[in-house]
């Protein structure tokens, strides 16, 4: 238990947008343009595939999406600044729960109404006359 | 018996020692920078506001999650009204991506200027990320009042009705996040980088940059599958 403890003892928490650059302005102004580089450079990749037919078409909705979770995860790292590393577990997991209780919101209301969707079809009329039989 | 722990003794050593069995160190001496970890005292005031507000942020992006839930179930419901593929604008909406990425970006440069304690840098920066937001705001009410004016709004279909809600709570967020930015300026100029005021901007920070990962989120789902694929 105490060794446990003493690992991570050598870091304090930090806020969710704290940078851990030093402290010295120039390196997180370094940060967030590289953050914002980035963020430029995905977003044209998106308004750029979505009105062109460099990818083939079925495949463009996927391509959107990984460019969107993409550029969803440089701002986290860029400009909220939560890293993987000890003094961020908490932001980590409250994130994660976050990402789990979206996901489940999401997939699970297209999934069941996709259902309905398609336990609704009509019916052809012979077969709806031999069920009513 | 000298073995078992009976539920008095759990308890009576949980309050000398605290959940986690290493104390709360009341004399002063010992792990005192093992912040937040069971020992060592409570996480700076900064560390736990920041928490907190970053769990308020989560919560309202799950809230949004429920607004997108909607959108993707009903985003083919146009009643034999007007798609996405008819109304949007993607030259609008990519100026309007540009203006938050950008604004997002000056947000964080006002954050660092007022660490160093620089007064008019970190005005000048949240005056920019104000007007950005302005001009976002602008541009998209004037695409719902185009909207409506060319009978497509949020009474004419399901889609509409669900990217109204969708795109119009996000607008929202940002127009009370100017709000904010403005009173922050104000509290800013006549208070100074006092600890609390800090404390707040770091607050809006957060908020700014959880606004614009939404709006990642919605130019995707809404406006580039909408109108593209």
């Amino acid at each position: 238990m105490s060794s446990h403890d003493e690992d991570w003892g050598e870091h304090d928490d930090a806020a969710p947008g704290d940078e851990h650059t030093g402290g010295s302005g120039f390196g997180a102004i370094q940060v967030y343009l590289l953050g914002l580089l980035l963020a430029v450079g995905l977003t044209i990749a998106s308004f750029w595939i979505a009105g062109s037919n460099l990818v083939w078409g079925p495949g463009i909705p996927a391509a959107l999406l990984a460019l969107a979770v993409a550029q969803i995860g440089v701002h986290l790292i860029f400009f909220l600044h939560i890293t993987s590393g000890p003094e961020n577990a908490n932001n980590t997991l409250a994130l994660a729960f976050g990402v789990l209780i979206v996901l489940l919101v999401i997939v699970g209301s297209v999934w069941i109404m996709a259902h309905m969707n398609h336990n609704m079809m009509p019916v052809p009329m012979d077969k709806l006359m031999r069920m009513q039989r | 018996m000298s073995q078992t722990a009976t539920p008095s003794d759990i308890a009576a050593a949980y309050i000398q020692h605290g959940p986690y069995g290493v104390g709360h160190d009341p004399h002063g001496h010992g792990h005192r920078e093992a912040r937040g970890h069971g020992s060592g005292g409570p996480a700076p005031k900064r560390v736990i506001i920041g928490y907190g507000f970053w769990i308020f942020l989560l919560s309202d992006i799950v809230m949004f999650s429920g607004f997108f839930a909607a959108y993707a179930v009903l985003a083919h419901a146009t009643a034999g009204g007007p798609t996405g593929k008819d109304l949007f604008d993607l030259k609008r909406v990519g100026i309007e991506t540009g203006c938050l990425l950008a604004s997002s970006f000056t947000c964080g440069l006002a954050y660092v200027a007022a660490t160093m304690k620089k007064q008019l840098q970190t005005q000048f920066w949240m005056l920019v990320t104000g007007l950005l937001g302005l001009v976002f705001v602008i541009l998209e009410v004037l695409e719902f009042y185009e909207m409506v004016v060319a009978g497509a709004g949020p009474t004419r279909s399901a889609f509409l009705s669900a990217f109204f809600a969708l795109v119009g709570c996000h607008g929202l967020h940002v127009t009370v996040g100017g709000l904010w930015l403005g009173t922050m300026m104000a509290q800013i100029w006549f208070k100074g980088f006092r600890p609390h005021i800090m404390r707040r901007l770091l607050c809006f920070n957060l908020f700014w940059h959880a606004l614009d990962i939404i709006w990642v989120a919605l130019f995707t789902i809404v406006y580039l599958l909408g109108a593209g694929a």
